[in-house]
C-alpha cells in the first residue's frame, strides 16, 4: 500500500570533469513510496530549483527500462538494491523511512564524469563500432526465412541481446571490466547463422577495442551478472573466451 | 604478442598455469596421504623426487608456474584497480552471487605465497636443497634426513602453532581454489547454459579433495604427536 | 517553396507516380534521378535524430557513400526513444498462410488510419514492409521463432491475420539495435560522423541562385559543453520523433520532443494534422501528482489478456474503496466491454477504439484503481487455457515490468491499465518524397505526419520508421541532391548561418533573464493537464476553445515568470527543458487549432459532437478528406491552413466497422 517516507539522500556533487567532487546531503520529506527513485530525485531537484540551486545532473531517458540511459549506483548497487531492474524501474518502496541513500556516479576510468552523477558512456559505443555487427548493407538481402534457426538457438541470442548498454556490468566490476557488454554482442552475432562469417574477426576486434579504452581484466567474480538489470548471464563471458581463444588459436 | 597484450590472453596465462599448479596440488596432496598409510612409501617417493634430473626439471617448472601465475596476478590486478578510475565508491555491496573469494583472490594469493615460503623452509630447503648442494660438492644440512621427508613431517606437526598456520594456510587455498578452479573453466570458454553450474560444482569438489588430502596430514600427525605426549615446539 | 505544391484557393493535391497502385513505386525508382558514386562523396546530409528512421537513413546514406553527419540528443544511438516498442513490427510475408498480401496490410493500414492518409504512400508502406524482415533478420536481430526455425508471427489489433514479427517484449529494442550496428560499422568506417549530446536547435535556410530557399545547415546545441555549432549540408532529415510529451505525462522519454518540428515550422515547412494523437489503451495507470511518465503495456497482451470491469456499479465501488479484490468477482459480474461492443475484433480493437471504450466504462462510473481511472486486463483465462508457462514465455519480461512498478503479481490478479498518450501521427508535412515544403528539408518516421492517417495500428511505427529510414528516403533524396552536385559546401560564417544562432543566442539570453517563480516542469504539468482535459481523448468545439485560451495563458506566465537556474555556457538541463517547453506550447496549441477547425471524428481526433448512436466515431469525408497544413505567420497570429486533398482512387471509404 501507499506510504510516505522521509528520507536523506548523499548525492555526490561535480561542477564538471576535471573538477573536484564532494558529497551533499539533502533531507526530503513526504516521499510517496509509489514514486520511483527518479520520481524522487525529479523531487528533489525541483526543490532545489526554488531554492534557486543547481539541480542535480543525472541521466535519464525512457524510464520504463529499456534505453539503459539511467545509471546511479545507490547505496552500493549499480540500479539500487533491488535485482533485474534499472534506477528507473526502481521504486522507493524499497527503502525505508528515515534512511540514508547514497547515490554515486559510476566510476570507471572508462566511463569519466561529465556533471554531477552522469558519466560519459561513448566507449560502448567505440566497442560497437570495432566490430559488433553483421557487415551487411541495406537492401539485396534473402528472405528471411531462407535460413532456419533452431528455437532455442535464437531463444539464447535474444537473451544475450536483451542487454541495454547501461554500464551497470563495468560499474559494478571491482575490475572495472566491460566483459559482460562485450559477451553479449559477440555471443548473439556467435550463435546466429548470419553472424558467422565475421566471426572470428569480431571476437578480437571487440576485445581489443575494450582493452585499448582502458577497461579491467575480467576474473569471474560474477557482480556484473548479478548486478545487471537484463539479467545477462556469466555463460555469454564463456562465450566470448571460447571465441576469442578460438580465433587467437587459428591465426 | 596476444598472451600479455589482451585481457583475455592474460587471463587464459592465469588459467593455463593455475590449473597446472591445481593438478601438483592434487599430486602433492595424494602423495603427502601416503605418509599417513606408510611413511616407508612416503620416502620411496621422496627419494624419487630427489635431486634427479626429471625431479629438478619439474622443480624449476613448478617455480615458472607460481612465477608466471604471480606476476600475471599482479599486472592484473595492478590494471584493475588503475581501471576503477581515480575516485573509489563510498558505499560497496554485493549480493551473494559474488563470492567472497572471487573478490578477494589477490589477498589469497599473497597469504599462499607467503606461507609456501614457510612451507618450502620447512621441507624443501632441508630436503631437496640439501641434495642439490650435496650433488654439487657442498656440505649443508643433514644429508641422511634429505629424503626422509616422514620424517619431517611428524617433527614439525608435533608443534601445534605449525598445525594452526598450516590449517589457515589451507584454509586460503581452499577459498582460492573454489574461485580459482571454475574461473579458469570459465576463462577457457568451457562453460554454457548447462555446464555452468556443474564447473561451479566441479570447482567446489576439486578444492576440497585438494585441501582434504593435506589437512589429512596435518590433523593425523598432529593428533598422533597430542596422543603420543610427544608434541614439541620445534621450529 | 517546394515546388511540387501548387496551391490554389488554399487547397493542393501532390503528384504521385503514375500508374496502380503497385507499379507506383517501381515506376518512381525506375524513373528518379540518381547521383554516381564520385559526387556522393561531395554531398553532405544532416540526419538529425538516431531512431528507427534516423539511424537506419544514416547507416544506408552512408553505405551509399554520402557524407553524413547525424545527430543524437542522447549519449548514445542506442537510446532513441524506438528503443521502448514493445510488441511488433508488421509485415505482409504471409507465413502463416492466412490470407494476407500487400493490399491487405495496405487497406488495413489505410482503414485503421480513418481514410486520412495518401494511397500512394501507405502502398508503398505495405510494399518494402517484407524487405525490412528480411534486412533486419540479415542483420542479426534475434526474431522469435517456431520449433521449426522459422519466425513466428502473433496478431495485433486492427487486422485479422497474424503478421506482427517480434522479438519477446522487445521488438523495438531489437530493431533499433539492429539499425544502430548498421550505423556504427558506418560510423568505423568514417561516412557518418556522429554528434552524441547535441542538440538542433534551428534548421538554417539559404536561398540558391535562382532565389530558392533550400535547407542548409542546422545550428546545434552541445548539451555538454553549453556551446551552439553551426553545421552546413546539402540537405537536411528530420527524424525527431513525435511531440507526445507536450502532455506532460505520456510514453514517450523524457528527452522525447517536438521541438525540430517546430523550427522547421516556424522556417515556413507546413505542420500537419497536429491533432491527430494516439492514445494507446493499455498503460499502468497515474498514481500520484509526482508522476514523471507513464509506462505503456504492449498491446500483445491484449491477444491472450480479455479487458473488463464490474457489470454492477457497487462492485467498482467497493473495489474503489478497496473492499474488494478483484479475484472476488465472479465471471458473470465481469462486463468484456470490448467482446460485447466488438465480437468480430473483441479485445483486439483498433487502439483509439479500445482506448474510448475505456473511457466511456470510466466516464460511466464503472472504472476500478483508487482513481477510478483504470480497466482490468485479465489473464486468467490465458492461464487456465495455455498454463502458466506459455503465458510467461510469451509475456514475462511485461509482467515482470508490471510488478516492478505496480508491486502486484499479474499472474495472480487482473492488471490495471488505462490510455495514455502514446504516438503522434501528426508531425511535418512531407511529399512521396518525404520532402516538406521547404526544398532539401526531408521528415521521416514518426516526426513527419506519416503514412497513418488519423490513427496507427499496432505494431506500424516501427514499420514506418524502418521503411522510411532503409528503402525510402535513400532513394528520394537522391532525386533531389542528384541536382545538388554543382553546389559546393558553403561557409558556416554566412549571413543565414550566423543570423539563426545569433536569434537562438537572444532567445536564451532571454529566457536566463526572466527569473521568475516558476519551474519548468510545474509550467509543462500545467499545460498537460489543459491538453489532457481539453485536446485528449474526447473533445469538444468549448473544450478546444478554451485550450486555446489557457495555453496562451501560459505561455504567457512561461515567458514571465519561469525560473532557470545556471548559464548556457556549460550543462545546463533546466535551460533544455525551457527551450524543448517553449516550442510545445506551440505545438499544444497548434493541436486544439487543429482539432477545432475538423468538425469530425476521425481515428485519433474525436469530437463529442460528431459520434454515430452507438457512440462510434463519424467521419465527414465530404468537408474534412485533406490533411490540414498549417504554415507560421508569426507568433502575433495564427497560422495559415492549407489543406492537401486527399483523393481514393484505389479504396472505396467505409465507415469502419470492428463489430462483425
Amino acid at each position: 500500500m501507499e506510504k510516505s517516507i522521509n528520507i536523506k539522500v548523499k548525492v555526490w556533487r561535480q561542477a564538471g570533469p576535471k573538477v573536484k567532487g564532494m558529497f551533499e546531503t539533502y533531507e526530503l520529506n513526504n516521499i510517496s513510496t509509489d514514486a520511483s527513485f527518479l520520481e524522487m530525485i525529479d523531487i528533489l531537484n525541483e526543490q532545489l530549483v526554488k531554492e534557486h540551486k543547481e539541480p542535480v545532473a543525472f541521466d535519464h531517458d525512457c524510464r520504463e527500462g529499456i534505453c539503459g540511459m539511467c545509471s546511479l549506483y545507490i547505496n552500493g548497487h549499480p540500479h539500487g538494491p533491488d535485482q533485474e531492474v534499472t534506477t528507473c524501474q526502481l521504486h522507493m518502496r524499497k527503502f525505508h523511512d528515515g534512511q540514508v541513500i547514497t547515490i554515486e556516479p559510476w566510476r570507471s576510468r572508462a566511463f569519466p564524469i561529465i556533471k554531477d552523477l552522469m558519466v560519459d558512456r561513448n566507449a560502448y559505443d567505440k566497442i560497437i563500432q570495432a566490430g559488433g555487427y553483421v557487415s551487411v548493407n541495406t537492401g539485396g538481402i534473402p528472405d528471411a526465412n531462407a535460413i532456419p534457426i533452431p528455437k532455442p538457438k535464437a531463444d539464447e541470442a535474444m537473451d544475450a541481446a536483451s542487454c541495454i548498454g547501461c554500464g551497470a556490468c563495468a560499474a559494478a566490476c571491482k575490475n572495472g571490466s566491460a566483459m559482460l557488454f562485450v559477451a553479449a554482442k559477440v555471443s548473439q552475432l556467435a550463435l546466429l547463422p548470419q553472424g558467422q562469417v565475421e566471426r572470428a574477426a569480431r571476437a578480437k576486434a571487440m576485445v581489443a577495442k575494450m582493452d585499448e579504452l582502458g577497461f579491467g581484466n575480467c576474473t569471474n567474480t560474477g557482480a556484473c551478472a548479478a548486478e545487471c538489470p537484463k539479467s545477462v548471464s556469466l555463460i555469454h563471458i564463456a562465450r566470448l573466451n571460447r571465441e576469442y581463444l578460438g580465433a587467437k588459436f587459428k591465426d | 604478442m596476444w598472451l600479455i597484450n589482451s585481457s583475455i590472453g592474460r587471463k587464459f596465462v592465469m588459467s593455463i598455469t593455475g590449473l597446472a599448479l591445481v593438478l601438483f596440488l592434487l599430486f602433492h596432496g595424494t602423495m603427502n596421504f601416503v605418509a599417513i598409510l606408510s611413511p616407508e612409501s612416503y620416502n620411496a617417493i621422496c627419494h624419487l623426487l630427489g635431486a634427479n634430473w626429471y625431479a629438478l626439471v619439474a622443480t624449476v617448472g613448478l617455480a615458472v608456474l607460481v612465477i608466471l601465475h604471480f606476476t600475471f596476478a599482479s599486472v592484473l590486478t595492478w590494471q584493475n584497480y588503475k581501471a576503477r578510475g581515480k575516485e573509489r565508491y563510498s558505499v560497496s555491496e554485493s549480493y551473494d552471487e559474488v563470492s567472497f573469494a572471487s573478490r578477494n583472490m589477490f589477498v589469497l594469493g599473497v597469504i599462499i605465497i607467503g606461507f609456501m615460503v614457510l612451507h618450502l623452509y620447512n621441507f624443501w630447503f632441508k630436503m631437496q636443497f640439501v641434495e642439490i648442494v650435496h650433488k654439487m660438492g657442498g656440505d649443508f644440512g643433514d644429508i641422511s634426513l634429505a629424503t626422509d621427508g616422514a620424517y619431517y613431517i611428524r617433527l614439525l606437526f608435533a608443534n601445534p602453532v605449525y598445525c594452526v598456520l598450516y590449517l589457515i594456510w589451507l584454509g586460503a587455498i581452499w577459498y582460492h581454489l573454489n574461485h580459482g578452479v571454475w574461473s579458469s573453466l570459465q576463462t577457457l570458454g568451457l562453460s554454457n547454459s548447462v555446464w555452468f553450474k556443474r564447473i561451479k560444482c566441479i570447482g567446489k569438489v576439486v578444492a576440497t579433495i585438494v585441501v582434504l588430502l593435506f589437512v589429512s596430514v596435518v590433523v593425523y600427525f598432529g593428533a598422533e604427536a597430542i596422543m603420543n605426549g610427544t608434541t614439541a615446539y620445534v621450529w | 517553396m517546394n515546388d511540387t505544391i501548387k496551391i490554389e484557393n488554399g487547397v493542393f493535391t501532390v503528384p504521385v507516380p503514375d500508374g496502380q497502385l503497385s507499379e507506383k513505386w517501381t515506376n518512381y525508382k525506375s524513373h528518379q534521378k540518381l547521383v554516381n558514386p564520385a559526387n556522393k562523396r561531395r554531398l553532405d546530409v544532416i540526419v538529425v535524430g538516431t531512431g528507427l528512421a534516423g539511424a537506419s537513413a544514416a547507416a544506408s546514406l552512408g553505405e551509399l557513400g554520402f557524407n553524413v553527419l547525424n545527430f543524437c540528443i542522447q549519449d548514445s544511438p542506442r537510446r532513441a526513444h524506438s528503443i521502448a516498442a514493445q510488441g511488433g513490427i508488421n509485415a505482409a510475408k504471409n507465413y502463416q498462410n492466412d490470407g494476407d498480401s500487400v493490399y491487405r496490410l495496405f487497406y488495413d493500414t489505410i482503414k485503421g488510419g480513418d481514410y486520412r492518409a495518401r494511397e500512394a504512400n501507405v502502398y508503398r508502406l505495405a510494399e518494402v514492409a517484407n524487405d525490412i524482415i528480411d534486412q533486419c533478420v540479415a542483420q542479426g536481430v534475434p526474431f522469435a521463432r517456431e520449433y521449426g526455425g522459422l519466425l513466428d508471427n502473433r496478431s495485433f489489433g486492427g487486422a485479422q491475420v497474424s503478421r506482427t514479427f517480434y522479438a519477446k517484449g522487445q521488438t523495438g529494442q531489437q530493431l533499433l539495435l539492429g539499425a544502430y550496428s548498421a550505423l556504427s560499422r558506418q560510423v568505423h568506417k568514417g561516412s557518418v560522423k556522429l554528434y552524441h549530446r547535441y542538440e538542433m536547435l534551428d534548421v538554417v535556410l539559404v536561398k540558391d541562385k535562382n532565389g530558392i530557399e533550400r535547407a542548409r545547415g542546422i545550428i546545434a546545441r552541445n548539451l555538454v559543453t553549453g556551446k551552439l555549432e553551426r553545421f552546413f549540408a546539402h540537405a537536411v532529415v528530420i527524424a525527431t520523433g513525435g511531440y507526445g510529451n507536450v502532455f506532460f505525462l505520456s510514453t514517450n522519454a523524457m528527452a522525447s520532443n517536438g521541438s525540430a518540428a517546430v523550427q522547421c515550422y516556424r522556417k515556413g515547412a507546413f505542420f500537419a494534422n497536429p491533432c491527430f494523437a494516439q492514445i494507446h489503451p493499455t498503460c499502468i495507470p497515474v498514481h500520484g501528482d509526482y508522476q514523471s511518465k507513464l509506462t505503456l503495456m504492449s498491446e500483445s497482451l491484449r491477444n491472450d489478456g480479455r479487458i473488463w470491469v464490474p457489470k454492477k456499479k457497487e462492485d467498482a465501488e467497493a473495489l474503489r474503496a478497496g473492499k474488494l479484490k478483484p479475484t472476488q468477482i465472479k465471471d458473470e459480474d465481469r462486463d468484456f466491454y470490448l467482446e460485447r461492443r466488438y465480437p468480430a475484433f473483441g479485445n483486439l480493437v483498433p487502439r483509439d477504439v479500445a482506448s474510448r471504450a475505456a473511457k466511456e466504462r470510466c466516464d460511466a462510473g464503472f472504472g476500478v484503481n483508487n482513481t477510478g481511472l483504470a480497466v482490468f486486463l485479465d489473464f486468467k483465462y490465458a492461464i487456465e487455457r495455455l498454463g502458466r508457462d506459455a503465458v510467461e514465455a510469451r509475456y514475462g519480461n511485461l509482467f515482470q515490468m508490471y510488478e516492478k512498478i505496480v508491486d502486484e503479481n499479474p499472474y495472480e490478479t487482473p492488471m490495471m491499465i488505462f490510455p495514455a498518450i502514446h504516438y503522434t501521427m501528426g508531425g511535418i508535412w512531407v511529399d512521396y518524397e518525404l520532402q516538406t515544403s521547404i526544398k532539401g528539408l526531408f521528415a521521416i518516421g514518426e516526426a513527419n505526419f506519416s503514412d497513418h492517417g488519423a490513427n496507427r495500428l499496432g505494431a506500424s511505427a516501427l514499420m514506418q520508421g524502418l521503411a522510411d529510414g532503409y528503402f525510402v528516403l535513400p532513394y528520394t533524396i537522391q532525386n533531389y541532391l542528384a541536382d545538388q552536385i554543382q553546389e559546393p559546401r558553403l561557409s558556416t560564417e554566412l549571413p543565414e548561418f550566423v543570423k539563426a544562432e545569433q536569434d537562438i543566442k537572444d532567445k536564451i539570453t532571454r529566457l536566463l533573464n526572466i527569473k521568475g517563480k516558476r519551474s519548468v516542469d510545474s509550467l509543462h504539468k500545467e499545460l498537460g493537464q489543459v491538453m489532457w482535459d481539453n485536446v485528449g481523448m474526447a473533445r469538444t468545439e468549448a473544450s478546444l476553445k478554451e485550450a486555446l485560451v489557457r495555453i496562451k495563458e501560459i505561455k504567457k506566465e512561461f515567458w514571465n515568470n519561469v525560473y532557470i537556474p545556471g548559464d548556457s555556457a556549460s550543462m545546463n538541463v533546466e535551460l533544455e527543458k525551457a527551450l524543448r517547453l517553449a516550442d510545445f506550447l506551440d505545438v499544444g496549441y497548434l493541436m486544439a487549432l487543429d482539432g477545432l477547425n475538423r468538425n469530425e471524428s476521425c481515428g485519433g481526433h474525436f469530437r463529442e459532437e460528431y459520434q454515430t448512436e452507438e457512440g462510434e466515431a463519424l467521419r465527414h469525408d465530404d468537408k474534412y478528406s485533406y490533411a490540414a497544413c498549417w504554415q507560421y505567420r508569426g507568433e502575433d497570429q495564427d497560422p495559415e491552413l492549407f489543406k492537401e486533398d486527399l483523393t481514393y482512387e484505389f479504396t472505396v471509404r467505409a465507415q469502419r466497422n470492428y463489430k462483425s
